[in-house]
């Protein structure tokens, strides 16, 4: 039997030298860290991550959520639900509260983290079983996903070696709100933004994030929000709890004397990762907040979508999904 | 069934399904080991659980309180909250359902707070209070949810029971809204395939609104 080693991280360096040691952060890692653990062991008792080491990372002080002068540090391992009920966040980014409260189920919400929601997994059925192939498990295996069960999967940011959603509510309010992921390394401290943080599966769907050997994630910085503004997430799905997004868009809107002055829009459920879409937001700001204008913004966003065998709805979905969310977040102004 | 009645022990009216399991188990468990040592129940006294796993290559020592008491033990790193309640300690009301965090049927409290203890491993709760449905009530002073789970009539197998009276207690000091939706999103970890649903929202709402 392969045997795994536990140890708690007595501070973020012995962390980040004890996570330095494997050959990897993605997947085949045999060194991961742990927080929540409801990503983690999951995936472990399914055979699909096969750590020989896991460093406990729950009692170091990454667990609170504090004001700065730049805007929210929110701590790797604050838990979903802590998140979601901060008065703060409540009050100033109701989007991301929004979507926190409309993920999982109110225990895995007690105990998933900022940082381990961040990574993930997806929840491709062929990713989850090792008995068939799958490149983002096995690289050159193949996706048995593009001719086989892909209903749920995705239509934007695919690739020929991998359609798999990113299953997270949290990232899309995330990218919508622009957050700067910190991250601790062997080499130093470094600040990537959540645009950049999770990679296009291209030609290695294994490679997930930019996350390298080491590399712990600390924290999550919100810049601030301009006021006026008017957020909302917005999830469509199979069951109306406890269920993954088939799509999701989370938007921030500032109407200014009837006129859309700044608006930020991602979608989930519908991509390979959180999918922001600048030019989307562009079309919108300068015009009236109308039902014309939203579905332009919508196909803008959707220009580029590649359906699959059964996932074809999702198209015409999402275009109600953002188009919905938008009148929503506007209705008032 | 038992069919010899004068081997002293009590008659089967009086077993309860757990008794029969457990005593059947014991005797297994002595047999085997061709000694008449049965497993003694954590509860009774110390609290130091002796494990085979001393020799275990990477066990790790864990302290945790579980609904009151003090327990040492060491664990495989692997070894999840639930099984450790279910199999080290015997603590068997905390239930294994899909052991993926779908179904909430191993619904505990880890300080106060309602989690799946299948997807916890035990090790990294070190220091933590662990409150369990049998920590919640006795069977002559009920936690008022169980008893409204009674009068109400919230199950129907029993399987998921232990799980959803432990999300309704926690529930109790969450921030939820008033309503039976309310709740029905709150408890929507707990899956009932007997279709309980109604009576459980019943159950929570008279003791919310008590």
């Amino acid at each position: 039997m392969q045997t795994l080693l536990f140890t708690r991280a007595k501070d973020i360096d012995d962390a980040v030298k004890s996570g330095a040691a494997s050959p990897t952060a993605q997947q085949g890692a045999n060194v991961r860290y742990l927080a929540g653990g409801t990503t983690l062991i999951d995936l472990m008792k399914l055979h699909v991550e096969t750590p020989n080491k896991v460093i406990d990372i729950n009692r170091l002080p990454l667990d609170r959520v504090e004001e700065t002068a730049d805007g929210l540090k929110i701590g790797a391992t604050v838990r979903n639900s802590d998140l979601a009920n901060h008065p703060i966040v409540k009050r100033d980014y109701a989007v991301l509260s929004q979507a926190l409260l409309s993920g999982a189920s109110a225990q895995l919400r007690n105990m998933a983290t900022t940082a381990g929601n961040l990574l993930q997994r997806t929840r491709c059925v062929y990713f989850r079983d090792p008995a068939y192939p799958c490149n983002k498990r096995e690289p050159g295996s193949g996706c048995p996903a593009i001719e086989g069960h892909n209903r749920t999967l995705a239509i934007l940011g695919t690739s020929a070696h991998c359609i798999a959603t990113n299953p997270s509510d949290m990232n899309v309010a995330l990218a919508a709100l622009e957050a700067v992921i910190h991250i601790q390394g062997p080499k130093g401290k470094r600040a990537i933004p959540i645009g950049d943080f999770h990679l296009l599966p291209g030609d290695t769907p294994h490679r997930e994030t930019v996350l390298e050997p080491g590399d712990l994630i600390t924290h999550v910085m919100l810049p601030k929000l301009s006021p006026g503004n008017r957020s909302i997430y917005l999830k469509l799905r199979d069951r109306q709890s406890y269920e993954f997004a088939l799509a999701s868009a989370a938007v921030i809107v500032t109407v200014d004397r009837g006129k859309i002055s700044r608006a930020r829009i991602a979608m989930g459920g519908i991509g390979t990762k959180p999918w922001r879409s600048p030019d989307a937001e562009a079309v919108l700001v300068g015009q009236t907040p109308t039902r014309e204008s939203f579905v332009k913004a919508a196909d803008v966003l959707l220009k580029g979508a590649k359906p699959q065998s059964e996932n074809g709805f999702k198209v015409e979905l999402a275009r109600r999904c953002l188009v919905h969310a938008l009148t929503l977040a506007t209705q008032h102004a | 069934m038992n069919s010899d009645p004068s081997a002293g022990k009590p008659p089967p009216s009086e077993l309860s399904r757990r008794t029969v399991l457990a005593t059947a188990g014991a005797v297994g468990v002595a047999t085997a080991l061709g000694a008449g040592c049965a497993p003694q129940s954590p509860f009774q006294s110390a609290m130091e659980i002796p494990m085979d796993n001393e020799a275990l290559e990477g066990a790790v020592s864990v302290r945790i309180r579980v609904n009151g008491k003090d327990v040492n033990l060491k664990v495989d790193p692997r070894t999840t909250l639930l099984d450790c309640l279910r199999e080290s300690l015997q603590l068997t009301g905390t239930k294994k359902g899909c052991d993926h965090g779908q179904c909430g049927a191993c619904t505990v409290h880890v300080n106060g707070r309602r989690i799946n203890s299948c997807l916890t491993f035990a090790a990294s709760v070190d220091g933590d209070e662990i409150t369990t449905i049998e920590g919640l009530g006795t069977p002559e002073q009920l936690h008022p949810m169980q008893a409204a789970f009674l009068q109400c009539d919230g199950y129907q197998c029993g399987y998921c029971t232990s799980g959803q009276i432990m999300s309704a207690v926690a529930l109790l000091k969450e921030p939820v809204g008033p309503s039976d939706a309310d709740v029905k999103e709150m408890m929507s970890g707990n899956i009932c395939r007997c279709g309980a649903y109604l009576n459980i929202i019943k159950a929570i709402q008279q003791v919310r609104k008590a």
